[in-house]
């Protein structure tokens, strides 16, 4: 166990092991993606209450889902960086926040489109949208920190400590988002449990969740990549690699 | 079904394919923006190891 | 020579920071004047009628307190840092946590509890009822210690860079906002005759997650700073 962990977390070897991963992960991604939006979009039945613009959650749900793992991950990355002194779980961490961020804007933006025709407004001050928003200015104050400090190795240790302090924040965000939305609109929610989904309905959403892990790996492994490269500057293999090509 | 009526999505067309092209959008720009990182992050190793006078060369 | 005791350090530690604080007393009210007219900006902006300035009053308080504490931040820890005091003070036999804890407390002392006191004042000019008053002092004196603690941890995290003014900002507020929300809903609910005990005790409950874990990230934030 040991030994896979310490092969693992070696850059050459990492990077050669990324290398063959990314297109793994890319290609199972875009077989997941596509077949299950076009489901979605074309083939599963219509909501009895909001009729085709439910399936504007094919591309919400995942990349919600997706905003809050990636910070979970960046977290740990982040964490196991400062613990072992690990160089490579700090690059991964470092990757994560763009595409973490990304996914952010995406589940905020497809979530006020939504909103549009359901609520009729774009923006409206619901407990999952602000608690959304703020996770965005967290992924946003971690990357402002990082371009602040010159220093890789500083950026790395105190990003780390502003996404564990993050972490410890997300839960406590969310309980007082919630609670200080349920005080103002109460009935207008959901209901409890909410409705169960139809699987024609649930399958391609679990499709496209998977297919958005998929693709964060892909990604987030090319970043890693270039972190690596940009660390390993100064070492042999590097040295190597580029020139020999 | 036909495609008039796909693409009107039952009134939510602009909604919905809005929605999705913006997930497009989101999901090809981390691919594009991920790769051309690696590749500009090679070209300057390339470029710099160029410069450098090759030590241990023997 | 014998090392003093924590608590014996920590009693220093404190006296000199509030001493210090104290002659520098143009400094430290800067924050205070600031949340003063942040607050007056608010019925400018908007309109004097009493309905509107009652509606919205206890969420001016708060976020003029929230300002003013991040505005405060920037001489929590950057003199300790420039003159090497800092260095010292993370050599020393004493945990650096319990330190920066003190330090955070004096900070509080000087700058978070006159805020606490002059709330009334403004609660006044807000025209909320005189019954709303304690409630709001009690969230601002249990909120605003939260408040320097998260923010002694943004300020440490910055504190090794020379522009880190809205940079604290950016890292501090969006971790303070569960603080916002209880502390400006408990004065409201105070105002409708409801209890308030919910938010107060969550105040509490965020109040000592803050006093036990955030030191140790601050401390471990300032180490990373004096590299």
């Amino acid at each position: 166990m040991w030994t896979w962990f310490h092969k693992l977390s070696s850059p050459p070897h990492f990077y050669r092991l990324s290398g063959t991963m990314i297109p793994w992960f890319g290609w199972l991604a875009a077989a997941l993606i596509i077949p299950s939006l076009y489901a979605g979009l074309a083939l599963a039945p219509a909501d009895y209450q909001q009729g085709d613009g439910f399936r504007i959650i094919y591309v919400h749900v995942p990349s919600a889902m997706l905003s809050l793992f990636v910070y979970m991950f960046m977290a740990t990355a982040a964490a196991i960086g400062m613990i072992w002194r690990m160089k490579l779980a700090h690059a991964v961490a470092v990757a994560c926040a763009p595409i973490g961020a990304s996914f952010t804007f995406l589940a905020l933006a497809t979530g006020s489109i939504w909103g549009k025709p359901m609520w009729g407004t774009w923006w409206a001050w619901d407990a999952r949208l602000t608690a959304e928003l703020i996770l965005l200015f967290l992924y946003l104050g971690y990357m402002g920190l990082r371009a602040a400090i010159d220093d890789t190795n500083r950026a790395d240790r105190a990003s780390a400590i502003l996404a564990l302090v993050g972490v410890v924040n997300v839960p406590i965000v969310h309980y007082s988002v919630t609670w200080w939305n349920s005080l103002h609109q109460a009935s207008t929610l959901l209901k409890k449990g909410g409705p169960s989904i139809p699987p024609d309905m649930a399958i391609p959403l679990y499709g496209m969740i998977l297919g958005f892990l998929c693709f964060f790996g892909a990604v987030s492994l090319t970043r890693v990549k270039r972190e690596v490269l940009v660390r390993e500057q100064n070492s042999k293999w590097v040295k190597d690699m580029v020139t020999s090509k | 079904m036909n495609l008039m009526e796909f693409i009107d999505m039952g009134g939510y067309g602009a909604y919905v394919w809005s929605s999705v092209g913006l997930a497009l959008t989101v999901l090809i720009l981390n691919v594009v923006t991920a790769r051309r990182a690696v590749k500009v992050e090679l070209e300057r190793l390339k470029r710099r190891y160029g410069n450098e006078p090759t030590q241990g060369a023997s | 020579m014998q090392t003093p005791g924590m608590l014996d350090a920590g009693w220093a530690l404190l006296v000199r920071d509030i001493k210090l604080g104290y002659r520098r007393i143009g400094e430290l009210a800067n924050p205070l004047v600031f949340f003063l007219v942040v607050a007056t900006l608010f019925p400018l902006a908007t309109s004097p009628e009493r309905e509107l300035l009652m509606e919205i009053g206890p969420g001016i308080v708060w976020v003029a307190a929230l300002l003013s504490s991040v505005l405060a931040l920037d001489t929590l820890y950057r003199s300790d840092m420039d003159d090497g005091t800092m260095e010292q003070m993370a050599l020393s036999p004493q945990p650096l946590a319990w330190l920066l804890l003190v330090k955070t407390v004096a900070h509080w002392l000087v700058s978070g509890l006159p805020l606490v006191i002059l709330a009334p004042l403004v609660a006044q000019a807000f025209f909320l009822p005189a019954e709303a008053g304690p409630t709001m002092v009690a969230s601002l004196a249990l909120g605003t210690p939260t408040l320097s603690l998260i923010g002694s941890i943004g300020a440490a995290l910055t504190a090794g860079l020379r522009r880190g003014g809205a940079l604290v900002a950016m890292l501090v507020l969006p971790l303070s906002m569960p603080i916002l929300i209880f502390g400006a809903r408990a004065t409201d609910l105070a105002m409708d005759g409801l209890d308030v005990t919910g938010p107060l005790n969550l105040l509490a409950a965020i109040m000592f997650l803050a006093l036990s874990l955030g030191p140790i990230a601050a401390a471990a934030a300032i180490r990373v700073s004096l590299d």
